[in-house]
Parts: C-alpha cells; structure tokens; sequence
C-alpha cells in the first residue's frame, strides 16, 4: 500500500518535470518545433536528428547511473561485488573515449553539411525578394528597394518565394528572430548581414529582437505577414498610391528612442538604408563595402549586395 | 529641504526611485549597525583585525572567501527572485524596465564573478596545501591582496544598487550599448572598475596556485600522484593566466572609450564593437570552464571517498582535464554564431565546441565505474555529487544542440539558453561547490554539518531546481528571448513562467535551510575529534581539524597515489604522522595589514574612476604606492613558531 503510494507520488512529480517537454512537442505556441518554410524546416530537421543521437547517449548513462548507485549502496547485506582495487580497465576506458568521438563525428558533420546549406538561398524559380531592415531604438524598420515602400514593425512578404532581409541597425546590436521562418541573424551597426527566409503558407508570423538594447527591449516584436504573390504586389501598390512617404526629416524623428506602433509609408529617401550602413561605420569597415564609388550614391537598386561581400551572413 | 541636498539624495541616492531603494537602504543600514554593535558588545575588533583581517594564513583566507561566496549567492539570489516575481505575471509592474534591467545585469555579474569564482578560490585555499603537504601557499602576501582587491572590488560592485545606480547593460556589456552615447550613467563604470579590480587578484591567484602546485609539493609526491583536485585547480590556474588578460584588456580599453573620449570599440572613427565581443568570449567562455573544473576536481575526491575505492581511470581523469582546459579556448566564437561570420568559422567553432563533450563524458563514465564494485554511503557531499551527474548530463546534451551552429539560430539568446547554462553552472559549478563545502567543512571548522536538515535542503533544492528551469527550454523554444522585463498574455508562456517562478522560490527556500543547517551545527554539530571524519584519502585528512597554522608539524614523504588511505590500510600511519625528534621551528609570515590597505586604496581610486573624482583616484593610487614601497623596504616579514611550541600542541592534539 504504502509503496503504490510513493510509486505514485514518484509518478506525479516525474510528470511535473516532463510535463514541459511533452508540452514542446505537440503545443502550436511552440513556434521553433512548428517551422513554416523551407529554412526553418532545415534547422529543424537537424534538432530532430541531434536529439535522437543525445538522447542514444544521455537514456543508457542515466539508467546506469540509476543501477550503479542503488546496487552498490553500502546497506547491511548488500551482497554485489566488492573491489577496492579494480581502478583500471584499458578496455573499458577505450570504450568511453570511442562513443562520445563517434557521436561528435556524425552530428559534426550533419552540422557543417546544414551550416553551408544555410548560407545559400532556399531552391525556388521565382525571383528574389529584398527587405532591408533596421533595428532602432525600440522599433523595426523595414525597407522594400524595390517595391519603394517602408513599413514599421510589421512587414508582408509573398509566400514560397526566396526573401532575403538584409539587415543593419542604427541602434546598439539587436537580432532579427522570426522563429517558425529562419531563426535569427544580429542587426550590427555599420554591417549589413543577410537573413534567407521563405514562407511556404500565408500567414502572421511572430518576430522579435532576441539582443537586449535597453529599456524599450521588451517591446520590440514585429510580425511577418506572409501572403499569396497577387496580394503581397497589391498590397505594395496601395501603399505607394495611398500612405505618406517617408522623409530624412520622418526618419530622424522615428530614429528617436521611443516606442511606436505600426505605420506603413508610401516610399523612403533612395539609398536610405546604404546610408544608415554608411554612417555607422561601414565607411570604416574595409572590404565591406564597395569603395570605389562613392559608397552610398550606388544606392536604390534592389542589391546592397555589395555591401555583403565582407560577411557572408547567411 | 536644501536643494543641494536634495539634487544629492535623487541623484546619487536615487531616493526619487521608490522603495526598493528605500528598502534596500534600510537594510545596508540595519546590517552595518548590527555587525558594529555586535562586534563592540562582544570586544571583538581586536579578534577581527589581529586574525581575519590581517591574516596572511591560506586556511583564514579560504574561509573569508567562503563567507564572501555564500553572502553573494544571497545577493544573486535575491536578484534572480525579484526577476522571477515580476516574470510570473505577464504584463506585471512590479518592477520597471530600468530596475529589471540593473537586476539582471547584477544577478549575472555577480553569480560569475563575485560568487562562483570566490567560491572556487575558497577551496583552491583551504585545501591545496594540505592536499599537497605544503606550510602554505608559493606567496602568502601576494594571495592576502588578491583577496583583499576580490572583497573591495566585490563591495565597489555592490554599492552601485543605492549609491549611482547599478550597470543596466547585461552581464556581458556589449558596446555600442555601454558606450557613452546610449549609456551615460556611473553604472557601467562600476561594472568596468570593480570588475577590473578582482580581475588583478585573480590573475595573482592563478600564478599562486600554480606555482604553489608546481613547486611546493611535498617529497615523493610526483605528478602521479597529484590529488585529483590538485589536478583540476592547476588546469584552472592554467585557463586563468591565459584568459583573465584578456578581459583586462577589454574592460580596460571600455573604460576609456568612456573616460578619456577613445574609439576602441565605438562604431565610428574606426572603433569596432566586435573587438570588444571578441575579447570579451576569448575570456568568457574560458571562465566557465574556470569554474567548472574545480567542481569537477571536488568531485572526483568525493566520489572516491565515498565509494570507499580509488578513482577509476587515473590517467584518463588527469588528460581529460588538461583537454578540456586547451578545448575552452577555441570555442569562444560560439556565443556570436549569428553575427555574420561564414560557414567556414561557425563550423570550426560550433565542432570544437561539440568536443567539449568528449572529455567531460569520459569523466562522467569514470566517476560511474568508480561508484561500480564500490560502497556508496549516501552523505550529502555524496548525495549533491550523485544529483550534479544527471543533471549535468542533460545539461551538457542541450549544450550540444547549440554548440550545433544552425540550431543556434533558434537557441540563441532565447530561455532555452537561459536553461542551459543554468543547469550547467549550478548543476555543475554550484552542486560542486556545495559538495565541497560539506566535504572539508570538519578540516575548516572542526565539526559536521548536520546531516538531516542538509538532506531537507538538498530535496528542496533540487526539485526547486527542475521546476524552475525545465520550463525555461519549453519557453525557449516558443519564442520567449532573454532580457524582457515583461511579456504579453497571448504568446502561451503565462503557466511556465509561473511554474518556474515558483521553481525559484524554492531554491531561495533551500538556501535559507542550509543558512539554519550552519547556524545549528555551530552549537550541535558532530564533532570531528579524529581529523580524519569521512575516513579520507589524501593527505589533508591526517592533519588535525581544525588545522594549526602550521599546517604540518613534519611535511610527510609521499609514497602513493591515496598516500593517507594506503597508510591507513598498511597500518603505517607513523610515517605521515610527525614524530616528536623530527619537529623543527616553522617559519611562518607575519601578519600584515598591507593587503587590506592596497585593496582599500584600490577601492578608493576605483570609486574616484566611476564618479570621474580624480582627486580620490590620485589619494588612492598614492595609498598603493605606499603600500608597495614599504613592502620593498621590509627586511624581516617573518616570525617563528618554536620547535617545542608545536611539539606542545601536537602532544595536546594526541599525535606525538
């Protein structure tokens, strides 16, 4: 009797402490297991396969563990095997030296092969989308160089088409996470790091900036508002013809330390975001940057490609 | 009021911020006044100045050390409830941005620097030399001032809370965040400053240590048979001479930028925040592995202890060691995967952090297969050792999902990183250091520490500790990033974060019953009369407890690995006992106030750094100064203990 009830007792309180982890795998708030593109996806394939191979090492370790302390517990009558001499085992020690290299080795190398795959852009037909995006003080901005038009804390792009944001921050260092779409990439002042993204399916996707900058930290989410080809192109038009451009002036006033909500504009100074790069110290960061012309007058196509053949990013 | 005076209390005393500075106040306030009235009710300045304060006695400093540690465990603890009190609402105001933003920044400091770090040192004093069946330590002036500048470097960090405001920039302190521009207050430069100070008592540390291991071993103790601990704390020295550097260095060069107006990591005029980032890991991640293996050496004399059986794999123990101290420095990039650098460098970097795992597993199976045909006797270095195996085994397997470059893109700065290193440095580091308080408590003190609270605290301890962080991994991994003072409603965090709010009450809970555990002890306690209560191995154990300042009456002539275990079983315990004819005069230090006054007159030009007061920085540099002229000059720095005053003492002890 009085043993189910401690068996009981054992049984609850394992559930307390697993009960996280049984949460993780079915819960949709668990936005990292529930990946929406093709980028995301990869990562998780890889978490997957590295948890499998921990958990082949980790589930035998604490079973023997387990065993190990409760058969050789000094209790009266304890009959195992008593030998307070037997400290070496060259067999044995090759054995433990041999399973952690193996494991290292393979996830090693489904690592490196994921880590390379990141870098290029995810296989598709279409065209390739640009964002540009900078981090302030406590906002996200984020510019379309080829649609001409800018949003604030939120952005919209088309599904199952390659996007790259390209990211920079006129602020102190924060990071770009959008976790069901890509991870995260730093926004560096002075940088401009390349984050690849795609969407597979319309919808919300939850962003926020992952590096403290500060008091207004906290509020710092945005969200990617992934839609069909059609309507992301519909959407970029009615915000040309309907919301109010962007000016320097409007950007030194957003620049502001401060908390805002969303604002859409209709278009933005040209070579805004080269400039921002520029003058935060991408005129010191030598092979970041094209030199040869006068650095930010190359300006509004869509490519701030050059600015990226420093860092690799992603 | 007058308004100079006020300008005062809001600026400096912040008594404009609410109660928690109020509150905080009145609490220094209650605490200085009960030490003094105490002190003076029982007579005992004379005691403190004559034997703590100016003691250059390795086991007196261990134990001031010891007492620094747990004070600022209380400190970090209380840090990390506040967090945990406003995280267990959403949307809660119990503090605000800047208070919530200053508590994490001091809970990490100063759980690292000004806890972890004191408390490694505290072992690294009271037992090496006895491990080693040394009279102390390779410089015993030179190890009073790496304690001293450790306490006033720890007291400058301490008092930024009510006088100035506390650094807001997290624990690491990137720049261009904690440049001028974004960061003008006295915080960062107290960060910048007190962590400086230790830093220098560290460094002096690490050569003490590692030329007292080196040099100062007792004969016949050849490098196979080094003590385990030994062994770690030398490949902890060895990390720390290479690393510290390197964050005086970057703190040193912070400074500047904010004081004398440099560029060095500044994003204009050719300053680059990366080096500082660089720098800051190049020691950051080194560090952990500071304070880790010292934790892991702890173990190792535990777990042999208490299996009654050498440890298994010797040799295996000691390489794995020296591997993982050469493996912490080419890891460090892991902590930035996502600032940009290529596939190329991540790889590397996220593959030698992966081989991490290869040593530390291979000690893992050691300490298994020494328990295996061994006797297990559950006492509570035992039980705290047996708790760090599971727990550091699944923290070092979540360790390797982000050393794994690409899954660091979802890890990164996210509560499943939180969790991780958590469990990592307290089911490692901290179970560590616990098992070793409880282990050689009786050489300190002379006495137990009571078994049945112990056990009380210990259960509390550890269920408050799953609770506490294994939601943590779940909220990571559902998007919730470290450092938000506050979150929203509609995200599914709201149960977790309760559920680990209330995880970290009850370790605060368990840290109380332990503080009631030593209390009680004092009185009741299980006196250790033999010196030898646990039925030891190394040497430390044939000494008496508590041991005199001696040390050894006669230094024994080692001739095995466990050399007081082999006596015992050999019944020659005479040969490491001293006999009465072979008893000489000791030469011992003096005792000396200097140290304590270079660490005052460090903290006083400290201070004057962080205010930018320059004249006390001058006063105070002036005072050092002093202090090491006088030092220079000094002829005779040491007395004599008599040959037949210690024959006397042993004789009274029962051993010659």
């Amino acid at each position: 009797m009085d043993s189910v009830r401690q068996r009981g007792r054992w049984w609850r309180f394992g559930l307390l402490v697993f009960a996280p982890f049984a949460l993780a795998g079915c819960g949709q708030d668990v936005l990292v297991l529930h990946p929406a593109g093709p980028v995301a996806k990869e990562i998780d394939r890889l978490i997957v396969l590295s948890v499998i191979l921990l958990l082949v090492v980790i589930v035998p370790v604490l079973a023997l563990t387990a065993y190990i302390v409760w058969r050789y517990r000094d209790k009266p009558g304890n009959r195992a095997p008593y030998a307070p001499h037997w400290t070496d085992s060259r067999l044995l020690e090759w054995v433990w030296w041999a399973i952690p290299v193996v494991i290292v080795g393979i996830l090693g190398a489904y690592t490196a092969k994921t880590t390379f795959a990141l870098t290029r852009p995810p296989e598709s037909n279409s065209d390739v989308v640009t964002v540009d995006v900078v981090s302030l003080d406590w906002k996200w901005l984020f510019l379309y160089p080829d649609e001409h038009v800018a949003t604030v804390n939120y952005c919209v792009i088309p599904t199952g088409v390659p996007v790259q944001f390209v990211l920079t921050s006129d602020a102190p260092i924060n990071s770009f996470w959008v976790p069901q779409l890509a991870g995260q990439e730093y926004t560096m002042p002075g940088m401009a790091l390349r984050l690849w993204v795609q969407a597979d399916e319309p919808g919300n996707y939850y962003g926020h900036g992952a590096n403290f900058t500060g008091k207004g930290f906290a509020d710092m989410a945005f969200t990617v508002e992934a839609q069909p080809e059609q309507a992301f192109a519909s959407w970029a038009l009615m915000l040309r013809q309907s919301a109010p451009p962007l000016t320097q002036a409007g950007y030194q006033q957003l620049k502001a330390p401060g908390v805002v909500g969303r604002i859409s504009y209709g278009g933005f100074p040209k070579g805004l975001f080269d400039q921002v790069v520029w003058e935060d110290g991408g005129q010191y960061m030598p092979g970041m940057w094209n030199m040869t012309s006068s650095g930010h007058s190359q300006a509004s196509s869509g490519s701030n490609l050059a600015s990226l053949s420093g860092g690799e990013g992603r | 009021m007058n308004p100079a005076l006020r300008q005062f209390a809001d600026h400096f005393l912040m008594w404009n911020e609410g109660p928690l500075i109020w509150i905080s106040d009145a609490l220094i306030a209650l605490t200085v006044v009960g030490i003094v009235v105490t002190l003076t009710y029982t007579k005992r300045w004379g005691w403190l100045w004559r034997e703590w304060l100016t003691t250059t006695d390795h086991k007196r400093i261990g134990i001031m050390y010891l007492v620094c540690a747990l004070l600022m465990l209380f400190r970090g603890g209380v840090d990390a409830l506040l967090m945990r009190t406003q995280l267990a609402f959403p949307g809660e105001h119990f503090l605000d941005a800047e208070h919530y933003d200053q508590i994490f920044t001091t809970h990490g400091t100063i759980m690292i620097l000004f806890m972890a770090m004191p408390f490694i040192f505290a072992l690294f004093n009271i037992v090496v030399p006895l491990q080693i069946g040394a009279r102390d330590v390779a410089f015993p002036y030179l190890n009073a001032i790496s304690f001293w500048l450790f306490f006033f470097g720890a007291l400058l960090f301490n008092i930024s809370f009510v006088f100035g405001g506390s650094p807001d920039a997290g624990w690491v302190s990137y720049p261009p965040l904690t440049e001028l521009g974004f960061d003008p207050g006295p915080g960062e430069n107290y960060y910048l400053v007190a962590i400086n100070l230790s830093g220098i008592g560290t460094i002096a540390t690490g050569i003490n240590f590692l030329v007292t291991i080196l040099r100062m071993r007792a004969p016949g103790m050849t490098w196979n048979r080094v003590p385990l601990f030994t062994w770690s704390v030398l490949a902890a020295c060895i990390v720390i001479l290479a690393a510290f550097p390197a964050l005086t260095v970057a703190l040193a060069l912070l400074l500047l930028d904010r004081l004398a107006g440099t560029h060095f990591f500044t994003i204009l005029h050719g300053g680059n925040p990366m080096m500082f980032i660089n720098l800051f890991w190049v020691w950051g991640h080194p560090e952990v592995y500071i304070v880790i293996l010292p934790a892991f050496g702890v173990y190792s004399e535990v777990v042999a202890t208490f299996s009654r059986k050498p440890i298994f794999g010797y040799k295996s123990m000691v390489a794995s060691l020296l591997l993982i101290s050469v493996i912490s420095y080419l890891v460090w990039a892991h902590h930035f995967f996502t600032m940009g650098a290529g596939a190329d460098v991540n790889t590397f970097f996220a593959i030698a952090s992966m081989c991490v795992g290869i040593p530390t597993g291979v000690k893992i199976f050691n300490w298994l297969f020494t328990m295996y045909r061994g006797r297990i006797l559950l006492t509570l270095p035992m039980l705290w050792t047996l708790a760090f195996i599971p727990n550091f085994v699944t923290g070092g397997a979540t360790g390797i999902l982000l050393a794994a470059a690409p899954e660091d893109y979802q890890y990164h700065n996210s509560y499943f990183l939180i969790a991780h290193f958590h469990q990592t440095l307290i089911g490692g580091v901290v179970y560590g250091m616990l098992a070793g308080m409880y282990y050689w408590w009786p050489k300190m003190f002379g006495f137990k520490l009571d078994e049945k609270i112990g056990k009380v605290a210990f259960w509390l301890w550890n269920v408050g500790f799953y609770v506490c962080f294994m939601p943590q991994y779940a909220l990571g991994l559902m998007g919730m990033q470290r450092r938000m003072y506050t979150y929203p409603a509609n995200m599914g965090w709201n149960t977790l974060n309760l559920v680990s709010t209330i995880g970290a009450y009850l370790m605060g809970l368990a840290f109380l019953v332990i503080v009631w555990q030593v209390l009680y002890s004092i009185r009741h306690g299980e006196r250790d009369v033999t010196g030898d209560p646990w039925d030891g191995r190394t040497l430390e154990w044939s000494l008496p407890s508590p041991v005199p300042e001696y040390n050894f009456a006669v230094i024994p002539t080692v001739t095995a690995r466990d050399m007081w275990w082999a006596a015992k079983h050999e019944g020659q315990m005479e040969h490491v006992r001293p006999r009465a004819e072979e008893i000489r005069d000791v030469h011992v230090p003096k005792h000396t106030a200097r140290p304590f006054l270079i660490g005052l007159s460090f903290f006083v030009a400290g201070f004057g750094l962080v205010f930018q007061w320059y004249v006390l920085t001058v006063v105070g540099l002036v005072g050092v100064l002093c202090c090491l002229l006088i030092r220079a000059l000094e002829e005779d720095d040491e007395v004599v203990i008599a040959a037949d005053t210690i024959r006397h003492h042993e004789a009274t002890l029962g051993r010659v």
